[in-house]
C-alpha cells in the first residue's frame, strides 16, 4: 500500500461527481456505470488499506509536497482504515440498490452527483489530518445531504430538509467558532501539531469552552440527545438509499468518528469528558427506545432506533477501558450494516406496496420472501439475538460496563436492549406476519439489484461475529489502539513524516 | 410614461447597462488573472463575472441574457471548471505529489507569469463560480415564474 | 478584548433571530448573521497590534503584517455560507409553492 494512494479516496468520488454532471444527461446507463465503478474502486482501495498494514502503523501523505505543519497532511492509521472499510462497503451496496430504486424519480444524474459529493466529503473527513480541511469536507458532505433529503420535493421532504439545514448550519457555526478559538490558542491547524502544542502550553479554561463547543456542534451531527430533533424528520423523508446512507454511515462519520478523533487524540480525555459521554449515551438510549415504540411509520421507528444505538456507541466510548472501546467500534460497524439493511428493506416495502404505515400492511411474508427474510435477519441482529453480530457487540459493551463498575448503567443497557427487541417484534409482526390485505394481493418481489444488495448485507450480518476470532481481530484492535494511545497520536504522525 | 409591454427596466437603465456591462466583465477577468499579486483571485473574480450577466438579465429581461449564456451552457461550463481544477491537481502527480506546483516558476513578486499553477487554478475556479452563480440565479428566477407563484412586478 | 465580546453579541442576536422568528426568510437572514459573526471573529483573531494588510507591495517590509491564515480560511467559510444560503433559499421557494405560506407554525405536517 503505497502512500501515494491516499488522495485517491477523495479524487475518485469528486471526479465521478463532475463527470456524471457533465455526461449524465445523455443516458441513465452512463450514470449507473460511472457511479458503480467509482464505489467499486473505492471499496477495493479500502479493503487494500485494511489488509495491508505498514510497519510503522501509520501512513502520512503530504499534499503538494509541503511538510506539515506548514502543509496539509493526510494520515491513514488503524481507525482510519476501519472507518474507510465501513463507509465504502455500505456505499457500494447502496449504489447497487439505487440502480433500480431511483428509476421512479426523474433526474437520476442529479441524485448520483449529490451522492458522489457526499461520499467525497465523508472520505475526506476520515483521511484528513488537518482541522480546517476537516471543516471544509464536513460542509461538503452536509450540504450535499441537505439537498438529498429534499430530493423528491414532496411536502414532508421539504419541511424536514429545511429543519435539518437550519440546525446543521447552526452546528457548523459552533464548530467554526471552536476551530477559531483553538487556532487562536495554539496558532496551528494540523491535528498532531495542536496536540503537541497543547502539551507544551498546558490546559487553560478556554480548552473547556472549546470542548463544549465541539461537543455541541458534532453532537448535533451525531444526533445525540438533546441535539437529536432533526433526525426523526430528516431520515424518514429521504429516499430509501439516502436514509440508509444517512443513518448507516453519515451520522457515524460526521459525529462519532470526529468526536473520537478530537477528544481522544487532540484535546485529551479526562474523567469529566468520559463521564459526559456516558451520561449522553445513556439518555440517548432511553429516549430513542421509548419514542420508537410509539411509532406507526416504519422509517420513523428506524430513525428513533438509530438514536438509541448511537447512544450505545457513545456509552461504550465513554467507559474508556480497552474492552469497551473495542465493543463500541465493533457496534459502530455492526450498526452501519444492519441499519442500512433495515432501511433498504423499508425502501423495498415502499417500492412494492406504496405505503409505509404499519397499520395498513400485513402478511407480506408470502408475497415478498427475500425482503421478509432479510428483514428478519436485520431485526434479530439489532435486537441482539445470538449468534448474529449484534449480540456479540452488545455483549462486549455490557461486560465492559460491569467490569468498570457501572452496574446501574449496564442494567439500563440491558433493559433498553429488551425494549429494542419489543419494537422490532412489533415491526415484524405488523408487516410480515398476519393476514394479507386484499389490496396487496398483486404485489411482486423487488428487482434484482435491490435483492442483491439486501442479501449481501444480510450475509455480512450473519458472518459478522467472525470479526472477533484472532485471525480478523487486528481489524478492530488496531482501531481501538489508536484511540487508546491518546495523545501519542502526535508522536506517531511526526515520526512517520519524512 | 411607463411602458409595460417591453421586458426589462427603463431606457436610462438600458443605455447605461449597454455602456458598462462589458467593463464589469473585463474588471472581473482582471481580478481573476491578477489573483496571485493583488487581493481577489478565483472566487471574487468569478462572482463579478456572474454579476455582469445578472446585470444584463435585470436590465434587459430574461430572453436577452439567456441568449448570451443559456442555462445548459452554464451547466456545462460549471462542470468543465470543476474538472479542470481536478485535473490540474491530478497532474501534480507527475511531479510526485498531489497538487504539486509542477510549473516550477516559484513566484517572483509582482510578475504576472509566475507562481506556477496558481493562475490556472484561479481561472478554473472563476469558471465554476461564475457559471454556477448565474445558473443558480436563472434557476430560481425561472422556477418562480413557471410555477404560478405570482411575480410582483405590477 | 471588547471587539470579541461584540462579535459574540452579534452571534447571539443571530441565534435569537433563528429561534424566535416565524417567517422562513427571517430565519435564513438570522443564519446569515450568525455566519457573519463567526467570520468576523475569525478575522479579528489574526490582528497584530499596529499591523497592516498582508499584501506585498514594492516598498513594504514583512515585519508588521497581520496574520494572513485566518483571512484565507474565512474566504473559504464565506463560500460555504453562500452555498448553504443558496440551497436554503431554493428550499424556501419550493416550500412556498407547496404550502402557500412562509409561516413555520403552519408548516408542521411531521409530528410525533
Amino acid at each position: 500500500m503505497n502512500h501515494n494512494l491516499l488522495p485517491l479516496y477523495v479524487i475518485i468520488p469528486l471526479g465521478a461527481a463532475f463527470l456524471i454532471s457533465l455526461f449524465g444527461k445523455i443516458s441513465k446507463r452512463i450514470c449507473d456505470c460511472l457511479a458503480n465503478l467509482a464505489t467499486f474502486l473505492l471499496l477495493g482501495l479500502s479493503l487494500l488499506a485494511a489488509v495491508y498494514k505498514p510497519s510503522t502503523g501509520i501512513l502520512v501523505y503530504k499534499v503538494g509536497g509541503w511538510i506539515p505543519p506548514i502543509g496539509i497532511c493526510l494520515a491513514l492509521d488503524g481507525l482510519t482504515s476501519f472507518m474507510l472499510v465501513t463507509v465504502n462497503l455500505v456505499s457500494f451496496l447502496v449504489t447497487i440498490y439505487s440502480i433500480s430504486y431511483m428509476e421512479k424519480y426523474t433526474d437520476k444524474w442529479k441524485f448520483y452527483t449529490l451522492f458522489m459529493l457526499m461520499l467525497a466529503g465523508m472520505n475526506g473527513i476520515i483521511i484528513t489530518g488537518d482541522l480546517f480541511n476537516l471543516f471544509v469536507f464536513l460542509e461538503i458532505a452536509s450540504i450535499a445531504s441537505y439537498a438529498l433529503v429534499a430530493f423528491g420535493t414532496e411536502r414532508e421532504e421539504l419541511e424536514a430538509s429545511f429543519k435539518y439545514a437550519v440546525m446543521g448550519s447552526v452546528a457548523s457555526s459552533f464548530i467554526l467558532l471552536g476551530i477559531a478559538l483553538l487556532y487562536s490558542y495554539t496558532s496551528t491547524l494540523n491535528m498532531a501539531d495542536i496536540s503537541r502544542a497543547l502539551d507544551i502550553k498546558g490546559i487553560s479554561p478556554i480548552i473547556s469552552f472549546i470542548a463544549v463547543l465541539f461537543l455541541a456542534g458534532f453532537g448535533l451531527k451525531a444526533a445525540l440527545v438533546p441535539f437529536h430533533a432533526w433526525l426523526p424528520d430528516a431520515h424518514p423523508s429521504a429516499p430509501a438509499p439516502i436514509s440508509a446512507m444517512l443513518s448507516g454511515i453519515f451520522i457515524k462519520t460526521l459525529g462519532v468518528y470526529v468526536l473520537c478523533r478530537i477528544f481522544f487524540n487532540i484535546l485529551g480525555v479526562s474523567q469529566n469528558i468520559l463521564f459526559i459521554f456516558i451520561i449522553l449515551g445513556i439518555i440517548s438510549q432511553i429516549v430513542g427506545a421509548i419514542l420508537a415504540i410509539a411509532q406507526n411509520d416504519i422509517k420513523r421507528m428506524f430513525a428513533y432506533s438509530s438514536i438509541s444505538q448511537i447512544g450505545y456507541i457513545i456509552f461504550a466510548l465513554g467507559i474508556g477501558t480497552p474492552l469497551a472501546i473495542l465493543g463500541g467500534l465493533f457496534h459502530l460497524f455492526n450498526h452501519a450494516i444492519f441499519k442500512a439493511l433495515l432501511f433498504l428493506d423499508s425502501g423495498a416495502i415502499e417500492y412494492s406496496t406504496g405505503s409505509r404505515n404499519l397499520k395498513s400492511l400485513g402478511g407480506l411474508n408470502s408475497r415478498l420472501p427475500v425482503t421478509a427474510s432479510t428483514s428478519l435477519i436485520g431485526s434479530m441482529s439489532i435486537a441482539g439475538i445470538p449468534p448474529l453480530n449484534g449480540f456479540w457487540s452488545k455483549l462486549i459493551i455490557i461486560i465492559a460496563a460491569i467490569q468498570a463498575g457501572y452496574f446501574g448503567f449496564a442494567l439500563i443497557a440491558v433493559l433498553v436492549s429488551i425494549v429494542t427487541l419489543a419494537y422490532y417484534l412489533k415491526f415484524m409482526g405488523f408487516t410480515f406476519f398476519g393476514k394479507l390485505d386484499t389490496a396487496l394481493l398483486k404485489i411482486k418481489e423487488v428487482p434484482l439489484s435491490m435483492k442483491l444488495s439486501m442479501l449481501i448485507l444480510a450475509i455480512i450480518c450473519v458472518l459478522g461475529g467472525l470479526l472477533l476470532i484472532p485471525q480478523f481481530r487486528p481489524f478492530l484492535e488496531s482501531a481501538a489502539n489508536v484511540l487508546l494511545s491518546g495523545k501519542g497520536y502526535a508522536g506517531i504522525v511526526f515520526g512517520a513524516v519524512k | 410614461m411607463k411602458n409595460n409591454k417591453e421586458p426589462g427596466m427603463t431606457l436610462i437603465v438600458k443605455t447605461i447597462t449597454r455602456l458598462t456591462v462589458g467593463l464589469i466583465l473585463l474588471y472581473g477577468i482582471y481580478i481573476v488573472l491578477h489573483g496571485h499579486i493583488s487581493p481577489g483571485g478565483g472566487f471574487a473574480g468569478g462572482v463579478i463575472i456572474a454579476l455582469s450577466f445578472v446585470h444584463l438579465m435585470l436590465a434587459f429581461g430574461r430572453e436577452v441574457a439567456l441568449r448570451k449564456l443559456s442555462q445548459a451552457a452554464a451547466s456545462i461550463l460549471e462542470s468543465l471548471g470543476a474538472i479542470m481544477f481536478l485535473s490540474i491537481a491530478v497532474l501534480g502527480f507527475l511531479g510526485g505529489y498531489f497538487f504539486l506546483n509542477f510549473f516550477l516558476n516559484k513566484g517572483r513578486p509582482f510578475s504576472l507569469f509566475s507562481a506556477g499553477i496558481i493562475p490556472l487554478c484561479n481561472i478554473a475556479i472563476s469558471l465554476k463560480v461564475g457559471a454556477g452563480l448565474f445558473a443558480i440565479f436563472v434557476a430560481i428566477v425561472l422556477f418562480s415564474r413557471d410555477s404560478g407563484i405570482p411575480p410582483d412586478d405590477k | 478584548m471588547s471587539v470579541y465580546f461584540l462579535c459574540l453579541i452579534l452571534f447571539c442576536i443571530g441565534l435569537y433571530c433563528v429561534l424566535r422568528k416565524r417567517n422562513i426568510i427571517k430565519i435564513i437572514i438570522g443564519l446569515g448573521i450568525i455566519e457573519y459573526a463567526v467570520n468576523l471573529f475569525f478575522v479579528l483573531i489574526g490582528y497584530r497590534a499596529g499591523g497592516r494588510a498582508p499584501i506585498l507591495a514594492k516598498d513594504q517590509v514583512v515585519l508588521n503584517m497581520v496574520d494572513p491564515i485566518p483571512q484565507a480560511l474565512v474566504l473559504t467559510a464565506i463560500v460555504i455560507g453562500l452555498a448553504t444560503t443558496a440551497l436554503m433559499v431554493a428550499i424556501a421557494i419550493r416550500i412556498y409553492e407547496k404550502f402557500g405560506t412562509f409561516d413555520i407554525t403552519k408548516i408542521r405536517k411531521l409530528r410525533g
